[in-house]
């Protein structure tokens, strides 16, 4: 009778000797990584806001259960930096190994500020068996992350970038250049706001309105410390001052995120709302979030496009677990249903003309949706600006328009 | 000459005013009232007797029940009944609850619990009042029932805080002969604390006021209140 | 310490509250305050480096090691301080002295009618709804294109499109100021009614109104005075809330500059891990803030006092009761019903299909957001009420024998340390729980449930203490004297009378601190490494995603989970005590 405990009870020491030594694991050694994973529990940290994205992790724990010996759990966040503190409480703590975060759903100044910090573990993803199919070394967006480089430190699981959407019933044409959304504002009062700043998505509108508004984009992709700060961004700041008495309350508010402003849309406060997800106007239609005659634009000139990344915590548990997650989520499969407008309709990282046959015919039998545009009329996206742009502008903002009003 | 109750130089002060002297004792029986206006001392006399005087008061001497010194022991060691003002009948309970909470644990079994306490619903004629709620009781029963549950609790003895006071004068002179020929009956030593010289009467004992003076001082007291 | 019912004099009713004097072998009873205490004075102290440490430049783990002021430099130099800083002040004192007037108002206008009846009834599904969704659904009501505006547009209007008004996040803060009011009313009328259920307050009123005081007057002269001081320190409780909620402020203050704990959180949020420095130090002066709007309120306590003493004394009878009642009804149902909307145009978003301005209702229904959320609700509302129970069970022991000991022994010393359990209702609680946090991974001990439970007796036992200490403190002694003069020892005394005639009060306080629980959100998540997922974390991260629909399914469950609380605290006194008027 007590044969089984004691066998369990081994079979589980085992096990921890052997998450001990796999925290050795060589990433390059994928047999070895795939060994050390199966019976690993991965948390994942993720924003939670969105029942389709976690409606899609779910899918993806189911198959990594039953394919790898890998429980995947997502754990739901309003907020990332909630699970950056905890990473940041572990390392108080002193707790270097045995963190309660395996993988880490980032991108842009989190992961700026996550590698300066040497929070995350790597470099590993570059040894993954799908990095292949990315066609990284053609596409920057994948190893640059806002321009700061990935270094292996994470691997892009999904591609984003701007677009704007209207309500065709209302505004047939809607502005395509930043110099025409303030004429479209200046005849439409209150009919535009973008969210407020330093939230991502306002900041990122502000990036979107400075690529447009200056001659020369060139000092945007260095540190802001080289450039002349003030020269560079005057356009913008004389931009802002036309354009904000003309948005949405005047100025005097804005929407806090990016949903918010969706919201706003929905209850017909606003006509033009921008996105980073080029299928939000079709899921949020689906949901019955947007009337169905909302279509989605980008303006002349492109839009800003970047990647999210998946990280590993340099002191996660399962390292392993994480990684076979990541490689599975850049697989061809995973990668044609998440581009499914019925499940995600997110942008794939995979160089899709680079595949063989049957993965390529999962991408091209899939159906947009309404308000989706074609890769072809999203156009290759522009890249991110140096972050410490990003910082500059966001202070600036906040008193000039924020806090500082 | 140990039966009763006996205050043997019984001083309660307040920063250094003294409220109560008494050099006294109540025999088996006897009803002894203390007659005073408000505020005399009386309801410290009465929390010093059953062994809860605040502390700030400054006390002396000796309390003896049935010869035994009570220094030391409180209020539920002393075996001195209590009755209040306000019956304090507990709400939470039925009627014949609250007669059982005072019997004895010494007598055991239910039914002999519950006939004890039909006996006492009886003597104060409640019969049948056990599962009542005590808060649909009219004043004159529910004091009657609080005077059997605090006899229940078999005291050796008894003070009475103005029993009657919050009473209808037609109920009072009833109760009040109630009360006393229960006491009586029981023959145990009462002390009445009061500042209604009908009661004082009525108790048919020695009357004096918290510094022990007799009835000439107690007159002229109760005149002033 | 509350003056027992029947005082004739002085000296009477110190005797009557006098302590039973302790007798015996040693008992643990008299150390219970020390050892609640000791349970929660871990937690505080880590919450309390955990909010002084990285606003004095001290976070190794970002490679900071050496105390600076640094972080109050740059937090000086933030342009919107000094905008936030008035903000929080603002509408922490108006939104506290809203919320108070009007509840006082209620009961001096309707305490003992009927109407006043319907007033309690509605108090538990009003405690019941959680602070975000009380306020998202307000913002849903009162917005230019929100239900009001639906309801009248475009037939009474003209409107097809919602006017560009300012309303939800006004500058001024007015709307957050009405939305905490609305919210927090029920709450101090559900202490107020503790606390006049130990006054004779009908009496006093009525004795006035003989002597030709109007009835609302009668009741402010001879009742309030009693009142307040066991209302206080959930004033005091409220008044810090307000000072530091973060949920209600994000969905209905302002933003430019937004109240200091907004601010405090978005420093938190900062990509950039440096923010955390400003954010401590925020902290620190919210700490301060909170902590000087207290003192201010207590020196207007000694002002009015003073003011309120002579204003009684020139005996002015009032006369415009019908006025002031006709305002008490106006004010209690406005306040009652903005938050009964609010919730009911969430719930009817719950399963709401397309529904555009200016539709008055859904121009369809469906299933669809409850059936998509159903697979995990059950859990969640399990893990919820295993949580909450037990840290409700846990923070009422821990308070009954603090209260016992302290009856029972006289131990006013150690009773008085116990304000330290209020620290957690001060401290802002964003950066006082990453230091708890810190706490629980550096023992091991994040990521339980366990821990998780513990977190949540950190920020529950004030709110019992709060609800239980004072009916536990009025109730009238001489029930324990006639006990032990009929031979009833301490223990016999207590779980035969005493309990049994607080169990009002005792199961109220447990369904305050039941609610508590429930609406915990960053203990939860900080403390349980996300890995206990509840209601509160799952709506609250659903919640980012800005879908009301799914916002309305979780807060009716939301709603509803507290709501069996309350609704168990009134039914099973009224089941048991069925036959006891006097208890009624």
């Amino acid at each position: 009778m007590m044969r089984r405990p004691r066998a369990a009870l081994w079979a589980s020491l085992l096990a921890a000797m052997a998450g001990v030594a796999s925290a050795e694991t060589d990433p390059a050694d994928w047999d070895a990584v795939l060994g050390a994973a199966e019976g690993q529990t991965v948390y994942w940290n993720a924003w939670g806001g969105d029942p389709r994205t976690n409606a899609y992790i779910e899918w993806a724990a189911g198959k990594v259960a039953s394919r790898f010996g890998v429980e995947l759990e997502l754990v739901k966040q309003s907020d990332i930096s909630a699970a950056i503190s905890t990473v940041l409480s572990e390392k108080s703590a002193g707790k270097d190994e045995g963190g309660s975060i395996d993988l880490l759903w980032i991108n842009g100044e989190n992961f700026a500020a996550m590698k300066q910090q040497d929070l995350l573990f790597g470099p590993w993803a570059e040894d993954l068996p799908n990095w292949s199919l990315l066609g990284a070394e053609d596409n920057l967006a994948l190893t640059e992350d806002f321009t700061v480089p990935t270094e292996g430190l994470e691997a892009p699981w999904s591609m984003a970038q701007v677009v704007f959407y209207h309500d065709s019933a209302r505004v047939p044409e809607p502005p395509k250049t930043v110099r025409d959304l303030l004429e479209w504002t200046r005849a439409n009062e209150g009919r535009f706001t973008y969210p407020q700043p330093p939230n991502f998505l306002g900041t990122t509108f502000l990036k979107q309105a400075l690529l447009g508004l200056v001659e020369d984009t060139a000092p945007l992709y260095a540190p802001v410390s080289e450039a002349d700060y003030e020269t560079v961004t005057a356009p913008l700041w004389d931009w802002l001052g036309e354009l904000t008495p003309t948005l949405w309350r005047s100025g005097a508010a804005y929407p806090q995120s990016g949903p918010a402003q969706r919201q706003l849309m929905a209850d017909g406060e606003i006509d033009i709302a921008i996105s980073f997800s080029p299928a939000e106007a079709s899921a949020a239609i689906a949901k019955f979030e947007l009337p169905e005659s909302v279509r989605t634009y980008v303006l002349d000139g492109g839009t800003i496009g970047n990647a999210n990344f998946l990280a590993i915590p340099y002191n996660a548990t399962a390292k392993e677990g994480a990684m076979v997650v990541a490689n599975f989520l850049m697989s061809p499969e995973a990668q044609a249903r998440k581009q499914d407008p019925e499940v995600l309709g997110a942008l794939t990282v995979l160089d899709v003309a680079g595949l063989g046959d049957e993965d390529r015919a999962l991408f091209d039998d899939l159906d947009l949706g309404i308000a989706t545009l074609t890769p072809e009329e999203l156009g290759s996206p522009l890249a991110e600006p140096h972050p410490s742009w990003m910082e500059r502008i966001e202070e600036d903002w906040d008193r000039r328009y924020g806090a500082g009003q | 000459m140990t039966d009763g109750l006996s205050l043997e130089g019984v001083r309660i002060a307040l920063r250094g005013v003294p409220l109560v002297s008494l050099d006294v004792r109540i025999a088996p029986g006897e009803v002894l009232t203390i007659m005073g206006p408000s505020g005399s001392g009386k309801s410290t006399l009465l929390s010093l007797l059953v062994g809860a005087c605040p502390p700030e008061f400054e006390t002396r001497g000796r309390v003896l029940l049935g010869g035994r010194d009570l220094a030391g022991l409180g209020p539920r060691e002393r075996r001195i009944g209590l009755l209040f003002q306000d019956d304090l009948l507990f709400p939470h309970m039925s009627v014949g609850a609250n007669l059982a909470f005072a019997l004895p644990p010494s007598l055991r079994g239910r039914a002999a619990r519950r006939r004890a306490v039909e006996a006492a619903l009886e003597d104060a004629e409640l019969a049948g009042f056990a599962d009542r709620d005590p808060a649909t009781l009219s004043g004159g029963q529910r004091s009657r029932v609080a005077l059997m549950r605090t006899l229940l609790g078999e005291p050796q003895a008894l003070l009475l805080d103005e029993p009657f006071s919050r009473l209808d004068a037609d109920l009072r002179e009833s109760l009040r002969g109630f009360v006393f020929d229960r006491i009586r009956a029981r023959g145990v030593p009462a002390l009445l604390v009061t500042h209604d010289a009908e009661d004082a009467a009525a108790a048919g004992g020695r009357v004096v006021d918290p510094l022990g003076r007799g009835a000439g001082a107690q007159a002229k007291a109760a005149s002033l209140s | 310490m509350p003056v027992s019912k029947v005082a004739g004099s002085v000296g009477e009713a110190r005797i009557l509250a006098a302590p039973m004097r302790p007798r015996g072998r040693p008992r643990l009873l008299p150390l219970a305050p020390l050892f609640t205490l000791a349970v929660l004075l871990g937690p505080v102290a880590a919450g309390l480096i955990g909010v002084l440490a990285p606003a004095f430049g001290y976070y190794p783990a970002l490679g900071a090691t050496e105390l600076s002021l640094a972080p109050f430099r740059s937090l000086l130099a933030w342009p919107g301080l000094g905008g936030a800083v008035r903000l929080s002040a603002v509408t922490a004192l108006a939104s506290t002295a809203l919320a108070l007037g009007v509840t006082l108002l209620i009961c001096a206008a309707w305490h003992g009618t009927r109407a006043f009846g319907a007033i309690e009834r509605l108090l538990s599904p009003l405690l019941s709804v959680p602070h975000a969704a009380a306020a998202l659904g307000l913002a849903f009501l009162i917005s230019p294109s929100g239900w009001i505006t639906r309801a009248l547009s475009p037939w009474a209007t003209g409107w097809d499109l919602p006017p560009d008004v300012l309303i939800v996040g006004d500058p001024a803060g007015f709307a957050l100021i009405a939305g905490l009011a609305a919210k927090e009313i029920p709450f101090l009328l559900l202490m107020t009614l503790a606390a006049l259920s130990q006054i004779p307050a009908r009496r006093s009123v009525l004795l006035a109104q003989t002597q030709g005081y109007g009835r609302v007057t009668a009741w402010v002269k001879t009742v309030f005075p009693r009142v307040y001081p066991q209302i206080r320190l959930p004033i005091y409780a409220v008044l810090a809330f307000s000072a530091s909620v973060v949920d209600v402020a994000v969905i209905l203050g302002p933003s430019t500059p937004p109240p200091l704990s907004v601010q405090i959180l978005r420093w938190l949020n900062d990509p950039d891990l440096s923010m955390r420095f400003e954010a401590g130090a925020g902290a620190v002066l919210q700490f301060g803030i909170v902590l000087s709007l207290l003192a201010l309120w207590r020196f207007g306590e000694l002002v009015l006092a003073r003011g309120g003493g002579a204003w009684i004394a020139r005996g002015a009878r009032g006369r415009a009761d019908a006025a002031w009642r006709g305002l008490a009804v106006s004010a209690a149902g406005l306040s009652a019903g903005a938050v009964l909307l609010a919730v009911a145009g969430l719930a009817v978003w719950s399963f709401a299909g397309f529904w555009s301005f200016p539709d008055a209702l859904p121009a369809g229904l469906t299933l669809r957001s409850w059936e998509g959320q159903l697979p995990g609700l059950a859990e969640r509302i399990g893990t919820t009420i295993l949580i909450a129970a037990l840290a409700t069970i846990i923070s009422l022991l821990l308070v009954l024998a603090c209260l016992e000991a302290e009856y029972r022994h006289g131990l006013r010393p150690g009773t008085r340390a116990l304000w330290l359990l209020y620290i957690p209702l001060i401290v802002p609680q964003t950066t006082f729980v990453t230091g708890l946090q810190t706490l629980a991974i550096g023992t091991g001990l994040a990521g339980l449930t366990g821990s998780v439970i513990a977190a949540h007796v950190v920020f529950v036992l004030p709110y019992v203490f709060l609800s239980l200490g004072d009916p536990f403190r009025a109730w009238d002694p001489r029930y324990g004297l006639a006990a032990a003069t009929l031979g009833a020892g301490p223990d016999r005394l207590l779980w035969q009378v005493r309990l049994p005639m607080l169990l009002r009060p005792i199961l109220t306080a447990a369904a305050v601190g039941f609610a508590v629980s429930v609406g915990q959100y960053l203990p939860t998540l900080l403390l349980g490494l996300g890995r206990v997922p509840t209601l509160t974390t799952e709506a609250v991260a659903l919640s980012s995603g800005g879908d009301r629909r799914l916002i309305g399914v979780y807060a009716i469950t939301q709603t509803a989970v507290p709501l069996l609380g309350f609704a168990a605290a009134i039914a099973l006194p009224a089941f048991a005590f069925r036959n006891r008027k006097g208890l009624a």
